[in-house]
């Protein structure tokens, strides 16, 4: 088992067109690394020097992980991570 | 009860226990019925907030035109303040949005213009703004970051809920703009300190995420992410779960925003059953379900009403 990343569209050109990639890693941070490896650019589309990019959100199994502990979120196998761009509710 | 106008009714909404879907005698559920206000929203509360504050300011005079990107509920109350007031109302809405509400819209006298579907309500905001610039004579409101909107909560909804339920725990709404959790999330903590305020996202489809790069996301200038404890991102399907349970058990008929909101409520529950303690869990129901009949989201199975649902902005 691993853990899956949901990707948006917008970000689809970096998966080859996958909506959805497998990675894995401990925590967060350390599966982003992973990921870039075999989709390189995704990493820096998500992460700046201060942490996760201000327009990015990421779910860990629907919670998003700003609240868990940021780019620290533990995360194991059987997770399921979700990226989507902010979008404006109202 | 009685009242010199409609406006002046606004708010005093029930605050309804949930005996069934509770999941313990001590973990309890309540629903603060927002659907009873003037149109039908929790919308009419900031809306009114934002035009009085704009009248104080003086930038509403008679005969003035309000302009505002809205999915619809914001647009609805503001459309019947405005007539009421006098004003005209121009709205800025994604065209993927429930017949019903430009309907309302339309009867209400509001001036109707759509927004591409891809990229949702970022859009409507974008195409707000360059018509502000366009006219310099409109009034642009902007509940995304018009500190009227969380006031119109701080000043209402939370001191409602806090006098009908002073043992409260958590506090879950959904987040649009972000205004009703900010000003209840913080009217609730300086009288609770340990209260938990959980924000329940939509998940729309991805149609609705088609933004043309990253950059063109966008965050409420309203929201601050210290005022919560959490958020969860709830896909329409469960959201639509819950809609129908909120209405087959409890007898609420909800519009699809609050089985988002639920979902998130019931899951706050579990973890309160299972650490074992009590709590008392207030969540807003927004609007009724009367604008989303169309949609198809209470009929049929749930797999059919998920792909009517899709690429439709249901919150």
């Amino acid at each position: 088992m691993a853990i899956e990343v949901r990707i948006p569209t917008i970000m689809r050109n970096l998966t080859d067109g996958a909506k959805a990639v497998e990675g894995k890693g401990g925590t967060l941070d350390e599966l982003f690394s992973d990921l870039d490896d075999r989709h390189p650019g995704l990493r820096e589309r998500l992460v700046d020097d201060k942490g996760l990019r201000r327009f990015v959100n990421v779910y860990l199994n629907d919670e998003d992980v700003r609240f868990l502990g940021g780019l620290d979120t533990q995360v194991s196998d059987g997770d399921t991570v979700t990226v989507l761009p902010a979008v404006a509710g109202g | 009860m009685r009242f010199d106008s409609l406006l002046d009714s606004l708010g005093g909404t029930p605050l309804v226990g949930l005996p069934k879907l509770s999941p313990a005698p001590d973990v309890r559920l309540w629903a603060k019925l927002e659907d009873r206000n003037p149109t039908g929203s929790v919308k009419d509360r900031p809306a009114w907030w934002m035009i009085q504050r704009a009248e104080k300011d003086g930038l509403l005079k008679p005969g003035a035109t309000i302009l505002e990107p809205t999915s619809g509920n914001t647009g609805i109350s503001l459309a019947m303040a405005a007539t009421l007031r006098g004003y005209r109302l121009v709205c800025v809405m994604p065209e993927n949005t429930s017949i019903e509400r430009r309907q309302l819209l339309e009867m209400w006298g509001a001036k109707i213009i759509f927004s591409p579907a891809a990229g949702g309500s970022n859009e409507a905001v974008r195409r707000a703004k360059a018509l502000a610039g366009e006219h310099p004579d409109w009034v642009l409101l902007y509940q995304y970051g018009n500190e009227a909107n969380s006031l119109a909560h701080y000043e209402t909804t939370g001191p409602e809920i806090f006098a009908d339920l002073p043992t409260i725990t958590h506090f879950v709404a959904g987040l649009g703009t972000t205004g009703t959790l900010m000003g209840v999330g913080r009217y609730l903590r300086e009288q609770v300190p340990q209260v938990q305020i959980v924000a329940a996202e939509p998940r729309y489809g991805e149609l609705v995420y088609g933004l043309r790069n990253i950059d063109e996301g966008f965050v409420p200038e309203l929201y601050d992410e210290s005022v919560l404890t959490t958020r969860f991102s709830v896909p329409s399907r469960d959201a639509l779960r819950r809609t129908r349970e909120l209405l087959e058990q409890e007898g609420i008929f909800a519009g699809i925003s609050t089985g988002g909101v639920l979902h998130a409520a019931l899951g706050v529950a579990a973890k309160a059953v299972k650490a074992g303690r009590r709590a008392d869990i207030a969540f807003i129901v927004a609007d009724g379900g009367w604008k989303y009949l169309s949609t198809g989201a209470y009929g049929g199975t749930l797999d059919e009403a998920e792909r009517r649902l899709e690429g439709q902005l249901w919150a």
